[in-house]
């Protein structure tokens, strides 16, 4: 479940923006999640909304964002896009393939008021 | 409340030999390189607005890790994150590792488990230095702990040092903690399918150790399958077998860890 210290960590960025950027509320967060990454969206929402209860983002709309996982597969020669990090190319089947997205944790903007 | 960094205490404790304590210490590394201001505009309250962040959300983790890995890298100190499922043999693969290599290099041990010092006691009886932190209620260890654990520890200069994480083949995957190598244990009493099960901690390893082989005769363990499932995901990883119990296989593991310190004392 660490998803649960991811959240924390968004919070953290969240307080430390809020003051940087001149905001009190947080309505909307964005976040970009690989489909490659270790996290589990649903497991997200819920660590969400436990850890901004009583912050200044308690209440807001947590919007995720996927990202395929895409990797240059050496035998074929070209970028393909894969579900799991254990696929094999959909191409050609081998598994000699360089991860190159779809592993990013990111937030990447806020609605503030 | 750590006087330098800020933190509250959460529940992580850690656990030293000579004293138990949660974090209330000063230290001398500090963790100020937090994440970068993007932008610092004057003051402009709308009602709603939209603001770009852009950062990774382990990004403190990563900067801690940063730190961590700047002050191994100054005292060459060569650091090892082992990771694995719980009962995999870990800890009798550290403390056999400790007994065949103390007397030619220093070696000290930062142990992570959600609860108890056993751990800790247990590579202490082999006569190094260890620390443990309680995660509480964490799954897994993070950079910050393991800088306040090497403040408690104070491995030596030109020393070897074991991080061994708390047993779960998953949260350990996504924190780095400053290491300069994750090896993931294995042994052959789970299925040979682990890899497949958890592909991300097997893609963040560089090496597997595959543990308890000599109990190969007795279970149905397809060696060659699960190595091959471990390339799947990560087709660099370096395999060695070995059994804690026996010795079998340890004379590798050992020129491994030897040669790879020498390279980190080469910085």
């Amino acid at each position: 479940m660490h998803e649960m210290s991811l959240c924390e960590g968004i919070l953290d960025v969240l307080q430390q923006q809020a003051k940087q950027q001149q905001f009190v509320r947080v309505k909307t967060v964005w976040l970009e999640i690989g489909k490659l990454s270790s996290v589990e969206p649903d497991a997200l929402r819920f660590g969400f909304d436990v850890v901004m209860q009583g912050s200044l983002a308690e209440s807001a709309t947590l919007e995720i964002i996927e990202v395929d996982g895409q990797a240059w597969c050496f035998a074929c020669q070209q970028q393909i896009i894969i579900e799991h990090r254990y696929d094999g190319c959909p191409l050609c089947g081998a598994y000699q393939l360089q991860i190159n997205d779809g592993e990013q944790m990111r937030i990447k903007e806020l609605e503030v008021a | 409340m750590c006087i330098d960094c800020g933190c509250s205490a959460g529940d992580a404790k850690i656990v030293g030999h000579s004293h138990d304590h949660d974090h209330a210490h000063s230290h001398d590394h500090h963790h100020e390189n937090r994440l970068s201001p993007v932008h610092a505009h004057a003051p402009n309250i709308n009602p709603a607005r939209i603001v770009k962040i852009e950062q990774d959300i382990l990004g403190k983790n990563n900067q801690y890790a940063q730190v961590n890995r700047d002050y191994f890298h100054l005292h060459k100190i060569f650091t090892l994150n082992l990771v694995s499922s719980p009962g995999s043999g870990k800890t009798s693969l550290l403390t056999k590792t400790i007994e065949l290599l103390k007397a030619e290099l220093s070696i000290s041990v930062i142990e992570g488990d959600q609860q108890t010092s056993n751990d800790a006691e247990r590579i202490r009886a082999t006569g190094v230095k260890a620390v443990q932190i309680n995660t509480g209620k964490g799954c897994h260890l993070d950079a910050h702990g393991i800088g306040h654990a090497i403040e408690t520890l104070a491995p030596e200069d030109n020393s070897l040092l074991f991080i061994e994480n708390v047993g779960n083949l998953v949260c350990p995957s996504a924190f780095d903690l400053g290491e300069a190598h994750k090896v993931v244990i294995l042994s052959v009493t789970e299925g040979e399918d682990k890899p497949l099960k958890y592909p991300d901690m097997f893609a963040a390893a560089d090496i597997m150790l595959l543990n308890k082989i000599d109990l190969l005769p007795h279970v149905d363990f397809d060696v060659a399958q699960c190595i091959e499932y471990a390339r799947r995901v990560n087709p660099r990883i370096k395999v060695l077998q070995v059994s804690a119990r026996t010795g079998e296989g340890l004379a590798v593991w050992l020129q491994w860890l030897k040669a790879s310190h020498s390279v980190a004392l080469i910085g």
